[in-house]
């Protein structure tokens, strides 16, 4: 398999939601990784449109800096609708 | 400091909180999983060639679809676990040579031959459905892609289960013979799948850290018993008798209690001796060396396309 690559593949499961990442697999071009993501995650209707995406073409954050790269949202709690004191009679807003 | 990783690790599996693959984890952890992921993707590549074995003789059309359909599941099962041992670092290519070099196991029960029609009766009741008594399990398993994989693989089981139980179904309402033959499959596959949840509590050697990582969470005993009380009362409708004398329900412990397994023979196959190891290697062997050209072409072909592509670009250009 060395000589194939590792594509990671995105699955819509259905029109109005959104490609989800299904899982990998290897293969040797894109056609392939199409028709080999069909018959892996989808031989029961799961999906009405397929992505492929070499694995080496994905950049992630790093895990060990998590901490540091999601701080700046932690103390913001200005940007939920919950901080803003409104009385009952508005009802719903 | 490995020792500070170690304990905020532990504290994420405490915490029910899912391993990713980038993550931090300790080596053994690594290690333990891409040992127990692959043989589980082995046992499912190599638990397709006893039912591989009757396609081309199965009684009707519709046996015949179904059966080609669970054999492809099987093929499918094996690459999401592939892909998932691949998320911790290890090379596909020698998953496949650890197989095929005897080095890495796979469940013994696919060494036993299928010789009757009965049996992919009993493969589909008994031995997909002590699978499922594990896998079920694993779908909480902490590392994630592992367990996602294992959520894809039991949402296919079941059809897997019920579809080989139909088939002992149609037997055990048919003839006096094919009742005879539902019976004899029976009393050949209970044994080797009570095996499947491998040696009882105080022989099993990995059990204690696997149940702290949480990449087992119920022990081999515990499952087979769930198995055997999941499972008696579905032979009595099948209405064929599991060969156990010492079967019987207890009262007290709200279980069945069931005969000692023969963990000579479970040994003796699990060391290569028997019905089909050598067989299954051979033939996973064959398969992929007869299957070497079309890889090749395959890559072949991409480099071509690859190629043209570009030229085409050029031209344009
Ligand atoms: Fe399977
Ligand atoms: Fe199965």
């Amino acid at each position: 398999m060395k000589n194939w690559p590792l594509w990671e593949i995105f699955v819509r499961s259905k029109a109005g939601l959104s490609h989800k990442h299904f899982g990998s697999l290897h293969a040797a071009d894109e056609a392939m990784a199409i028709e080999n993501a069909r018959d892996v995650y989808c031989r029961r209707n799961e999906g009405v449109s397929i992505w492929v995406v070499k694995s080496e073409h994905i950049t992630a954050s790093d895990p060990a800096d998590a901490d540091p790269l999601f701080e700046p949202a932690k103390d913001k709690v200005y940007r939920h609708p919950t901080f803003y004191v409104l009385p009952d009679e508005v009802g719903h807003m | 400091m490995i020792e500070k990783l170690e304990q905020q690790f532990q504290a994420k599996i405490d915490a029910e909180v899912k391993i990713e693959p980038k993550d931090w984890m300790p080596e053994k952890y690594r290690k333990t999983l891409i040992r127990q992921i692959s043989q589980h993707a082995h046992s499912e590549v190599v638990g397709m060639l006893p039912e591989g074995n009757w396609i081309t003789r199965a009684p009707s059309l519709r046996r015949k679809i179904a059966l080609v359909a669970k054999v492809q599941d099987e093929a499918g099962h094996g690459l999401y676990l592939y892909s998932a041992a691949e998320t911790l670092g290890a090379e596909r290519d020698d998953l496949l040579d650890q197989l095929h070099t005897g080095k890495a196991k796979y469940s013994s029960i696919f060494n036993y031959p299928a010789t009757t029609w009965a049996d992919m009766g009993a493969i589909g009741w008994l031995v997909d459905g002590a699978a499922i008594m594990n896998q079920v399990m694993l779908t909480r398993a902490s590392y994630g892609p592992y367990a996602r994989a294992m959520v894809r693989i039991c949402k296919e089981e079941s059809f897997h289960q019920r579809q080989g139980y139909e088939i002992l179904l149609t037997l055990c309402r048919g003839t006096e013979i094919q009742k005879q033959m539902a019976q004899d499959s029976l009393n050949r596959w209970w044994w080797p799948s009570l095996m499947m949840f491998g040696p009882n509590d105080a022989e099993s050697t990995h059990s204690a850290q696997s149940m702290a990582w949480k990449i087992k969470r119920k022990s081999n005993d515990e499952l087979r018993q769930a198995f055997v009380d999941a499972t008696v009362p579905q032979a009595k409708i099948l209405g064929i008798t599991i060969p156990d004398p010492d079967l019987k329900w207890n009262e007290e412990r709200g279980h069945y209690d069931f005969g000692e397994i023969d963990w000579a023979e479970f040994w003796n196959v699990v060391k290569g001796n028997g019905p089909c190891n050598r067989q299954r290697i051979e033939d996973r062997k064959k398969a992929y060396e007869k299957g070497a050209w079309v890889r090749d072409a395959a890559v072949a072909y991409a480099e071509k396309r690859e190629q043209r592509k570009a030229a085409s670009k050029a031209k344009v250009a």
